[in-house]
């Protein structure tokens, strides 16, 4: 259980939260720059010290400014991968892995190695690797130090588009890989869709929104702050089979129905999560037999509401997953639908989340 | 080659020099350390001290130094009453003048260095579970490397150069006190011995070019290690 409650004068705005988060799996700090969301990740790692409040990490206290409680960061076992490398530059890449000592050979160190593919930079200098690469190390650097809780700000910035998806790869092997639980800060909803399961969204200082990253994608108040998220829905399924012939890979969804989607470099049995584009989901009374559309779900009806000019959001439950989709308010008038009536999702498209 | 004079003036200088780098290296280190990552009260003041024996005319510090370190002096008289210790007119004392006139050189050299280290990186440090004191040792001093061999060299350079400060405390004594510059300015005093000075003014340049071209060879070895390019 990560705790933070705190409040801090900061340049020209106050940060005031009192977050939450699981101590597990992957929370998100999601905000526009200058919402604040580094600023609580250097006081989490200790870089900073707020004006008054608590912070804690699974019993452990690190700040509590009634208590005049203050742990050192290099006592706070925390892993921290900053937005720039911050490769110690005098030292090889293996000596900048092992800087905090913990582990510096044996099973860990070369599953660290193995996981961020970083064998071959072992014996270079920092200043001969790529941007994508010292990211990586810097990474390992951390997950070495075994912490209780590995800090991510903004890992990504900077990267360019093929670089950026490599090593967002890399990080959603990681949080699959490794039990650690991880806190991620970004500006960027395309790298949260990837790894966040609990998202904190921050403006200004405060904490507008904090839930799973599911139940905030299907909040409509939220589709102003994650509308670059394209309005999307998760879906959770297990990898059945891949089909080569038709480079296609069968998912199997939590409620047993069937998805297909572009051939994945899974293994089979593996869980996904996949990403529904709302506007990519169509509405029928019935399947389609003589369509296109592969991807038919049986759905039932949640709830409506009148989005932009001339449109309806439905909400679709698929076993207890949320689907949601947006049509026409001519069409949805035409084909009768209202809340609890059973009906065929047709989608056109899926992607991988992560 | 050269004359058995000229090897004890050499030698003298070079024992002088070195002892002084010695002695200021740990201090001016530290002083260097306390400018450039810390405020306090009376920070421009110290920065002012140490600046002193640039500014002022060494014959004023050779004679600050035999007040406070002289038989009589505070620190000197307790030298001398509990250790037997007397510095004036010693090479040892030649020393210490050579390295109280070096160290604001030394000192500021280190702190511009020091001010150069990323103290981003110095917190990756602390999140990696190093204390203060382990990420001084193992990611800023080393990254100061460069501008810690500048500053010695300078420092050197300016200890083997040091006269007034050096005649006016430990005095000008052949065979203990008597540096390059001294016996330069003894054999210039002595007519007759025109061949003599210009023999020891030519050893004076080889010696500071000599460590000169160390510093930047040591300064360039440094950086093409950080660079990524030296392999062994």
């Amino acid at each position: 259980m990560l705790e933070l409650c705190l409040q801090h004068r900061q340049g020209d705005f106050d940060v005031d939260v009192d977050i939450t988060a699981p101590g597990q799996g992957v929370t998100a700090l999601f905000g526009h720059s200058g919402s604040g969301k580094t600023t609580l990740l250097r006081m989490l790692a200790g870089l900073d010290r707020p004006d008054s409040g608590r912070i804690a990490l699974n019993d452990r206290t690190f700040v509590d400014t009634d208590r005049r409680t203050f742990v050192p960061p290099h006592q706070r076992r925390l892993g921290v991968v900053f937005q720039e490398a911050r490769l110690f530059p005098h030292y090889r890449v293996r000596s900048n892995l092992t800087y905090a000592r913990r582990i510096t050979r044996g099973v860990a160190f070369d599953r660290v190695v193995e996981l961020l593919g970083i064998e071959a930079l072992l014996d270079r200098m920092p200043g001969a690797l790529s941007g994508g690469e010292a990211r990586r190390v810097a990474i390992g650097r951390a997950l070495l130090a075994e912490p209780d809780m590995l800090l991510m700000d903004e890992p990504l910035t900077g990267l360019d588009g093929a670089r950026k998806q490599e090593l967002l790869n890399y990080i959603v092997r990681l949080t699959r890989e490794i039990d650690l639980p991880i806190l991620f800060v970004s500006h960027d909803p395309e790298e949260l869709m990837a790894v966040a399961e609990q998202l904190v969204v921050l403006d200004r200082g405060r904490v507008i929104a904090s839930d799973s990253m599911e139940t905030l994608l299907l909040r409509g108040d939220m589709a102003p702050w994650l509308g670059g998220f394209e309005a999307s829905s998760l879906l959770h399924g297990q990898v059945r089979a891949h089909d080569h012939h038709y480079h296609a890979t069968r998912v199997t969804l939590a409620d047993g129905q069937r998805l297909t989607l572009p051939l994945l470099e899974c293994p089979e049995g593996g869980d996904v999560r996949v990403r529904v584009r709302r506007r990519d989901v169509a509405i029928a009374l019935s399947h389609q037999g003589d369509s296109s559309f592969r991807n038919q779900l049986e759905a039932v009806i949640v709830s409506m509401t009148p989005g932009a000019t001339g449109t309806l959001e439905v909400t679709l439950a698929l076993g207890d997953q949320q689907l949601q989709s947006r049509v026409t308010l001519e069409a949805g008038e035409a084909l009768g639908l209202r809340p609890g009536l059973a009906v065929v999702a047709l989608i056109r498209s899926v992607s991988l989340a992560g | 080659m050269l004359t058995p004079l000229e090897i004890e003036a050499l030698q003298i200088s070079l024992q002088v020099a070195g002892t002084a780098l010695l002695i200021i290296m740990v201090p001016g280190i530290a002083m260097a350390w306390l400018l450039a990552r810390h405020e306090f009260v009376g920070k421009s003041l110290l920065d002012g001290i140490v600046h002193l024996p640039l500014v002022l005319p060494p014959v004023v510090v050779g004679y600050l130094l035999l007040v406070v370190m002289g038989r009589r002096g505070v620190v000197g008289g307790w030298l001398y009453e509990h250790l037997g210790l007397s510095l004036p007119f010693t090479w040892q004392g030649a020393a210490l003048a050579g390295g109280v006139m070096a160290f604001p050189l030394l000192v500021r050299a280190v702190r511009l260095s020091l001010e150069a280290v990323d103290p981003r990186l110095e917190a990756a440090a602390r999140t990696l579970g190093a204390s203060r004191l382990r990420v001084f040792f193992t990611i800023t001093l080393p990254l100061a490397i460069p501008g810690l061999v500048t500053g010695a060299v300078l420092a050197f350079a300016r200890a083997l150069s040091e006269f007034g400060a050096t005649i006016t405390f430990a005095s000008n004594i052949p065979g203990e006190t008597r540096t390059l510059p001294l016996a330069l300015y003894s054999l210039i005093q002595t007519p007759g011995m025109e061949d003599a000075a210009a023999r020891l003014c030519v050893i004076s340049i080889v010696v500071a070019m000599i460590s000169l071209v160390a510093s930047e060879w040591l300064a360039r070895r440094t950086r093409r290690r950080m660079a990524g390019r030296d392999r062994g």
